[in-house]
């Protein structure tokens, strides 16, 4: 049995941390790039955005661009990305009782990554940013079956399952996913090309087109999943007392994942697939900030941003001229923090 | 049936700055003459007679062939041979080959790409000859040491000979009729969305820069690379050639795209759509290629 949680309460002191920590990592998206450019005029420029405000940033056209239309919204997708990834692991992590859930080890974003694969394949002539509405639902999809599948397999494990054994069936959902994936690639070798950058996860060529897809999705998501975050409290001391305190344990554990899921989902259609980042950044908070869902789940939101954002910084300026896919950079970062993880699961607090 | 050709940009990154292969022309040793000329040996493959039952796994051997006058001793070419339209097309795949669907052609020489390399121990338990035709050449002596050694392999030495011969010409005439700049026009070449593109060191740029053109991106070991968006903005290229066209990419989709109009390509008209198989292989067509671009360069004010 693990230790029931102290149920507190969100410091402010963090809430202005993770704020800071979102404008600070997107500033640092702005200023910084493969391209030199003066802060200043960078600032200023972005200041030209405000209704009234017309200065001279000293910036040519194309430097204007790379700012407004190159930087700004692939630093605006990042944050939107980073939230939904982070939040999500937070939300598995608690809907499972487990620490190691996350959306990449669960095989979600396999069974999203499968989804859009298959729209991408099965698509005949069409242009991929001509259907906005097919991929995430493909995605959402692809992400929900994936979840179900591993969530019943890891149930088969029986009551004295260990954390392993969830994420041993994600592991095992993803390669059965990732096989039906390879088969779809090899029937329809052409689009390999788009599916392999899509699947180590890219921010680059991020467009406000992208941003107006994964908008309203991330506002829906989080406002279910903070909804929730009082019953994620109580969930995590066990279904039978969820129960004694009037709380339908299984209604709130299906709206979390459902809601966790689609959040995954959205992001991965826009993004490809970016690991590890639902479960560096929740486990971070949990272990900064405290153990409570109540804090852990809106700071993985603020964290999430800031992270994923400065992730992309080292993507796009680590080997200039080149981009480098961004799962490559989480996924360098994440695996030896889930050893870790792995080995303090046990003084983890869940 | 669309992206084989570009197969290469996408398996690893890795793959492509190893692809960096040239031919090797040393081990050349063909008897002049037809089917007289047997036995012949190219490296380590000798022909004991002269092939009449070719399989072609590779969409640019298949152009060779046909090219060459071997076309006729083709029984099968692999599902991405889409040219020349007489080819035989069949869903053979030159990327992950069904061996037991070779065979039921029974062919007396197979000719595969270099990265599918590794099916040769394979095909050699089964005493098919099979010929390697090197990836990713870096000049067009690698792409005519090619030609010459599909030629003596299929008792087509003279044609190969005057295939060369012809290339050599229309390219040089070609270079030739290209106006002479104090400054190259410098360009992108685009091979999909993503911004992949090829670098100096690729084939096509190292014939780009014989008509005056020169490339924004010089990554020396590499052949292509994925380009940060933003150094292309930086560089603001004079022309933008697109090799994705077969991909619903054109002219007018890239000029939409967000802030694109800051390009003075964009904004002079200057994006050149390109044939994407004419550019991604490296047969005879190349020359075809070539006198679109020479078009394009002479028209550039």
């Amino acid at each position: 049995m693990e230790p029931v949680p102290r149920p507190t309460r969100l410091r402010p002191w963090w809430l202005l941390a993770g704020v800071v920590a979102v404008v600070g990592s997107a500033a640092a998206g702005l200023v910084l790039g493969p391209v030199s450019l003066p802060p200043a005029g960078v600032a200023i420029e972005l200041l030209n955005l405000l209704p009234g405000v017309e200065l001279e940033s000293g910036l040519n056209p194309r430097e204007s661009a790379i700012v407004l239309r190159i930087r700004l919204p692939r630093v605006v997708l990042g944050l939107l990305v980073g939230a939904m990834l982070a939040l999500a692991g937070g939300a598995y992590q608690g809907a499972f009782r487990n620490p190691l859930a996350e959306p990449y080890l669960l095989g979600v974003a396999a069974g999203a990554g499968l989804g859009v694969t298959a729209v991408v394949a099965l698509r005949g002539d069409e242009h991929l940013g001509s259907m906005p509405v097919t991929v995430p639902l493909a995605a959402f999809a692809g992400a929900l079956g994936a979840v179900a599948l591993t969530y019943l397999l890891g149930v088969a494990g029986g009551r004295d399952r260990s954390p392993a054994t969830l994420i041993l069936a994600g592991v095992a959902v993803s390669a059965f996913l990732a096989a039906v994936q390879t088969y779809l690639l090899q029937r329809h070798i052409d689009v390999i090309q788009e599916v392999y950058s899509w699947l180590l996860g890219r921010l680059s060529g991020a467009t406000w087109h992208d941003v107006r897809l994964l908008l309203p999705y991330s506002v829906v998501v989080t406002v279910m999943v903070l909804l929730l975050r009082r019953e994620l409290d109580v969930l995590s001391v066990g279904d039978e007392e969820a129960a004694g305190l009037g709380l339908h344990p299984q209604r709130s554990r299906l709206l979390l994942l459902a809601a966790a899921s689609l959040g995954t989902a959205a992001a991965v259609s826009v993004s490809g697939l970016i690991g590890f980042v639902g479960i560096i950044v929740p486990h971070l908070v949990r272990m900064l900030a405290g153990p409570s869902y109540r804090v852990i789940l809106p700071l993985s939101v603020l964290f999430g941003a800031a992270f994923l954002t400065l992730a992309d910084l080292a993507a796009r300026t680590m080997d200039i001229p080149r981009e480098v896919p961004i799962g490559v950079v989480t996924a360098f970062l994440g695996a030896p923090f889930f050893i870790l993880v792995l080995r303090t699961t046990r003084r983890v607090a869940l | 049936m669309r992206r084989r050709t570009l197969l290469a940009a996408a398996l690893t990154v890795g793959f492509l700055i190893t692809g960096c292969t040239s031919t090797t022309d040393e081990a050349t040793s063909p008897t002049p003459g037809t089917q007289e000329g047997f036995p012949v040996t190219v490296g380590d493959l000798t022909l004991e007679a002269q092939p009449t039952r070719i399989v072609s796994l590779s969409p640019t051997v298949t152009e060779m062939l046909f090219a060459i006058g071997a076309g006729e001793q083709v029984v099968a070419v692999d599902e991405q041979s889409n040219y020349p339209p007489e080819a035989p097309v069949t869903d053979l795949s030159g990327f992950n080959l069904n061996v037991d669907a070779l065979v039921t052609y029974d062919p007396d020489l197979v000719v595969i790409s270099s990265f599918a390399g590794d099916l040769v121990p394979q095909l050699e338990t089964l005493d098919i000859p099979v010929y390697v035709a090197p990836d990713n050449p870096t000049s067009m002596d690698d792409v005519y040491a090619q030609i010459t050694e599909l030629g003596a392999l299929t008792g087509r030495v003279e044609e190969a000979e005057a295939l060369v011969a012809q290339m050599e010409s229309e390219l040089t005439a070609l270079f030739d009729r290209a106006p002479k700049r104090e400054e190259p026009l410098t360009y992108f070449i685009e091979i999909d969305e993503s911004l992949w593109t090829y670098t100096a060191d690729s084939l096509i740029s190292v014939l780009f820069a014989e008509v005056g053109l020169e490339n924004i991106v010089d990554e020396p070991g590499s052949i292509s690379v994925q380009l940060s968006a933003e150094v292309l903005f930086e560089a603001d290229p004079d022309i933008i050639f697109l090799i994705d066209t077969r991909y619903g990419v054109d002219a007018e989709s890239v000029a939409a795209r967000d802030g694109w109009d800051a390009l003075q390509a964009v904004r002079n008209g200057q994006i050149i759509e390109l044939d994407t198989d004419m550019a991604s292989r490296w047969g005879p067509r190349l020359v075809d290629l070539m006198a679109d671009v020479v078009d394009v360069v002479s028209q550039v004010a």
